[in-house]
């Protein structure tokens, strides 16, 4: 972005309830379930079917606002959005207009969650997205366009759908990531939605405008769909500041529209002007009465989770290990109670920090699993870290350990006796072996003690082969040194 | 006496001590329709044979073991069409039973038919049905009244025993009225509304239209009470409300509204109405005047909400997924446009276009939220009335049946059969109307129907009312010349 432009930048987030039914009947939510068939007269907009609420997607609603630190509506009450399209049953979405359940608050956009490749350069540290509400409507079905005809699977019609939106103050398409990731794992971490973009579990429209940094006013207001991943919307936006200030650079007007973003070839595509603006037509549904929330507050408030950047924190001063480990492992819910799980039973936590933060995920890149599928339980992996602490196996042997423990799921314990692997720490049978080596290699012993320090590397690798790698490398440094020196 | 002519309790009794079967009850009903219903016209299908399975295995212990019941086209039952009356709805069969017929059926009950209607329940005289008006058993060049009307019309013309209506704005207790039945319109969240076509959905109730008021009271029983599907349900016990109904009006205030009594009302039904509060009087009731000052703002304030509620309920019929699909569509809004212009009929869009006004950007304040507003006002009237009365003494109608044809082309003077029953719904108060008289009107004899309107939940005070007059009247009794009328109109084909 050139530097004597401002980006101005807000979204507006849908994201799928993880309830167990929908939010106005009892039909079950299944992704991917064959068309058609999870509705009943109430999700097909059948006259006389009635809507009744799912207080489950009001309480999780509810939480997240008490995550963004949004204050929450004592009433809230649903209203009628009426438009007529194919995937909407009834021609009317049941929403939220004046009395949204949460309003304010804030979401934090922590360093991690930025891009990998811009976390060196963050503008702005400990950022904070200000939002404007939270409210909870229902998900509509999905149209399927065939060579001549088109079908609906109202399979999603009627799922409980939270829209998250945010005060324009997010100024670049990194900010924008950092701000999908944060929401994205602060969601997953309160257990209300998997948030999946993939599979439109979490759906995100971008408005932006450009403007010279010497102008006050926002520039035009552009709108930006079909936004499938965190990553598509960075470049989405990158592309889309970089055309609507090429556009100015050259005389042009922009005017109101919305744009669709193509993936594939790196571009947004005009989809329509601003059309006269819609009436929707808002009123209350009076299916629906309105709903107390501190009738359910106090459970909501039982559920609030420890937050992501708070467990960060937690995890540097129990555990002693770096802000930017403990970042790591905080990014993923599963891995931080992986990481959590195992370092409660180890002697020195930063080794398991270690030994989950390199050994284990590249093994489960490798392997393409997530960590909920991890074959190493976490208590063997503490007592794998212990073997190495207590001299019992030495660093190298770990690594051959583990790497057992990844394939069979076994405990270390078993692998190293099994193996034979157990650490040569007698220091009568080593004193032999450097006795012997010192003997076979009249060369080295003779340059070490001319001074050349290293001769005595050579020495030691040579005791580690004859004890095939079993023997305590320090003990064998240790027993080596003094024998050389005579002492 | 043809068994089609029972009362539902006089039918109960002959079931349960045997001497004549639900097989007889439905046999019978099908011959008098096929008899008379050519000239009423009070159904728009009957299926005589699932009658006829479900009279079989009919449970006569039950409250309403063996009684078929006649049921408005607005009502869901499984296996049913369910038209409203519309030609928007051609072809849609209903997958799902209502819950007042989950109940009625649980109760031994058969429903029984698709009663004709004004089309989505949006009329006072049927004749917006899109299959042709029903006609007053008492004379058929009048109209039964509506949007119930078939409804009121079968069970006048000894069609059915009972019937189920809707009432959003007097469409049961008008129709019956004008009938010469008896026709209930329960508290607001009284009787659960899952599986009955929404109109105006902060309005419209289903209840009974029936010979006499103990009928009615039984039905009630059945019918009513909280329900999980609807959350505009009342979660408030249900009583007996036969149980009261021979307690009389001893000790009983009821109130004369005077806003009731005004110029347009009829003299032949106020005088009908004022001999009712008389003989009230008689009972041992005390009568006293009372006032309801917003009811003059009740037609206006009920024309803003109902259609507005109305634009977005009926939104759904869009020939997408069920109903009429028009032909030689182009695209998507051609597709919407074209099914809904010939789907619909002149007053169904009439009340669209109502409601959509109401709502939009700039006009929803002016007309929406201040419709609410005086809607809080005319509740709080009843509110403070019942503080001194425990029951409302009214005119159902205005006027007697008037003539097929007479009002289509004026719908202001349409709307005005209902100024007297509106604000009952408007309020969410219980309402009742029973026989009280005839008006004459060119040598014809027609039913004038009185109003009692109750307290919120206090069905059963009503009822006990209600009873108390019929029980010492014969009104209800009283049977239209239905025979002469078919062949009269025979002869005219
Ligand atoms: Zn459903």
């Amino acid at each position: 972005m050139k530097s004597d432009y401002i980006a101005t930048i807000g979204l507006e987030v849908h994201v799928q309830l993880k309830t167990k039914s929908k939010m106005f009947c009892g039909c079950a939510i299944e992704y991917g379930a064959e068309p058609n068939t999870h509705v009943c007269p109430t999700c097909l907009g059948l006259p006389g079917a009635l809507p009744v609420m799912n207080l489950e997607a009001l309480r999780m609603t509810a939480l997240t606002g008490l995550i963004f630190q949004c204050d929450v509506a004592p009433i809230c009450k649903f209203d009628r959005k009426n438009y007529y399209y194919p995937d909407m049953p009834k021609n009317y979405q049941i929403s939220q207009y004046d009395l949204p359940i949460c309003q304010n608050g804030e979401v934090p956009l922590h360093d991690l969650a930025y891009p990998k490749d811009a976390q060196k350069s963050i503008k702005n540290a400990d950022k904070r997205v200000r939002l404007i509400r939270i409210h909870l409507e229902e998900d509509v079905a999905k149209n399927f366009h065939f060579e001549t005809t088109s079908g609906i699977d109202f399979n999603r019609a009627g799922t409980p759908l939270m829209e998250i939106v945010s005060q324009p103050d997010i100024e670049s398409p990194e900010e924008a990531f950092a701000y999908l990731t944060s929401l994205k794992q602060a969601l997953i971490y309160a257990d209300v939605s998997d948030a999946d973009m993939e599979k439109g579990q979490l759906r995100c429209d971008c408005n932006v405008s450009v403007r010279p940094s010497h102008q006050t006013e926002y520039g035009v207001k552009i709108e930006l769909k079909n936004l499938n991943s965190i990553s598509g919307v960075r470049r989405a936006l990158a592309f889309e500041i970089d055309r609507q200030i090429s556009a100015l650079e050259r005389g042009e007007k922009l005017s109101q529209e919305t744009r669709r973003w193509d993936d594939d070839r790196g571009e947004t595509f005009l989809m329509r002007t601003k059309e006269s603006a819609h009436d929707y037509r808002y009123f209350p549904d009076p299916d629906l009465l309105p709903v107390k929330t501190e009738v359910f507050m106090p459970a909501v408030r039982a559920r609030l989770p420890e937050l992501p950047w708070f467990k960060r924190e937690r995890f540097v001063r129990e555990y002693g290990i770096s802000s930017y480990d403990a970042g790591v492992l905080t990014d993923d819910l599963e891995l931080s109670r992986y990481f959590e799980a195992a370092a409660k039973g180890a002697k020195r936590p930063k080794a398991v920090a270690n030994y989950v933060l390199n050994d284990l995920l590249s093994a489960l890149a490798a392997a393409g699993k997530s960590v909920e599928e991890c074959p190493i339980e976490p208590q063997h992996l503490a007592e794998l870290t212990g073997l190495i602490e207590d001299g019992k196996i030495n660093s190298k042997q770990g690594k051959e350990v583990f790497a057992e423990m990844f394939a069979s799921g076994e405990a270390p314990e078993e692998i190293v006796e099994a193996k034979g692997l157990k650490q040569e720490s007698d220091i009568d049978a080593i004193k032999l072996l450097c006795q012997q080596t010192i003997e076979a290699n009249p060369k080295s012993v003779e340059d070490y003690r001319a001074g050349k320090g290293a001769a005595i590397n050579f020495l030691k690798g040579q005791v580690m082969k004859a004890s095939k790698g079993k023997a305590n490398p320090n003990l064998v440094g240790e027993t080596l040194e003094k024998l050389l020196s005579g002492v | 006496m043809a068994l089609s002519s029972l009362t539902v309790h006089e039918a109960l009794d002959l079931l349960r001590r045997k001497e004549i079967s639900p097989k007889e009850i439905v046999e019978a009903l099908v011959k008098r329709i096929q008899e008379i219903d050519g000239a009423v016209h009070g159904y728009l299908s009957f299926d005589p044979e699932r009658a006829l399975k479900d009279a079989e295995h009919a449970d006569v212990s039950l409250p309403l073991g063996g009684i078929p019941i006649a049921i408005k086209d607005v009502v869901s039952v499984q296996g049913h069409p369910c038209g409203c009356a519309s030609k928007i709805l051609q072809g849609y069969i209903a997958p799902f039973d209502a819950t007042v017929i989950k109940k009625l059926r649980a109760a031994g009950a058969i429903p029984f038919g698709r009663t004709n209607m004004d089309e989505f329940a949006m009329g006072s005289s049927t004749e917006n049905s899109a299959f042709g008006p029903s006609r007053n058993p008492w004379d058929a060049d009048r109209t039964p009244g509506g949007s119930s009307g078939g409804s009121a019309a079968v069970v006048a013309a000894d069609e059915a025993l009972a019937a189920l209506g809707s009432d959003t704005g007097g469409s049961i207790r008008q129709p019956a009225a004008l009938c010469g039945c008896v026709g209930v319109k329960p508290t607001y969240g009284r009787v659960s509304r899952y599986g009955l076509v929404a109109f105006a959905s902060s309005l419209d109730q289903i209840g009974p239209l029936t010979k006499n008021v103990r009928d009615a009271a039984l039905i009630m029983n059945v019918i009513s009470g909280a329900d999980p599907c609807d959350s505009t349900t009342l979660d408030e016990p249900v009583p007996d409300y036969t149980a009261d109904l021979d307690k009389g009006v001893k000790n009983l205030t009821l109130g004369l509204p005077k806003e009731y009594f005004i110029k347009g009302l009829d003299p032949q039904v106020e005088e009908a109405v004022r001999a009712a509060v008389a003989w009230y009087e008689k009972l041992g009731a005390k009568i006293v005047d009372i006032s309801l000052p917003h009811t003059e703002y009740a037609l206006s304030t009920y024309y803003i909400i109902a259609p507005a509620e109305a634009s977005a309920n009926l939104a759904r019929f869009d020939g997408v997924r069920y109903g009429f699909r028009a032909d030689g569509i182009t695209g998507l809004s051609d597709h919407y446009g074209k099914t809904r212009e010939e789907g619909f009929g002149q007053e169904v869009k009439r009340r669209i276009i109502l409601g959509t006004y109401a709502l939009s950007s700039g006009y929803y304040d002016a007309f929406y939220l201040r419709a609410q507003k005086v809607r809080t006002l005319i509740r709080r009237d009843f509110d403070d009335a019942f503080a001194t009365v425990d029951a409302i003494l009214c005119p159902t109608s205005p006027t007697p049946a008037f003539k097929l044809g007479e009002r289509t082309g004026d719908p202001l003077q349409m709307y005005l059969a209902d100024i007297f029953t509106l604000a009952a719904n408007m309020a969410g108060i219980c309402g009742i109307s029973i026989p009280c008289g005839f008006a004459e009107v060119d040598g014809k004899k027609l039913p004038v129907g009185l109003q009692i309107l109750g307290k919120a939940l206090n069905e059963a005070t009503m009822f006990r009312v209600a009873n108390a007059y019929e029980q010492s009247t014969d009104w209800h009794r009283a049977k239209p010349l239905f025979g002469a009328e078919s062949e009269r109109l025979k002869g005219e084909k």
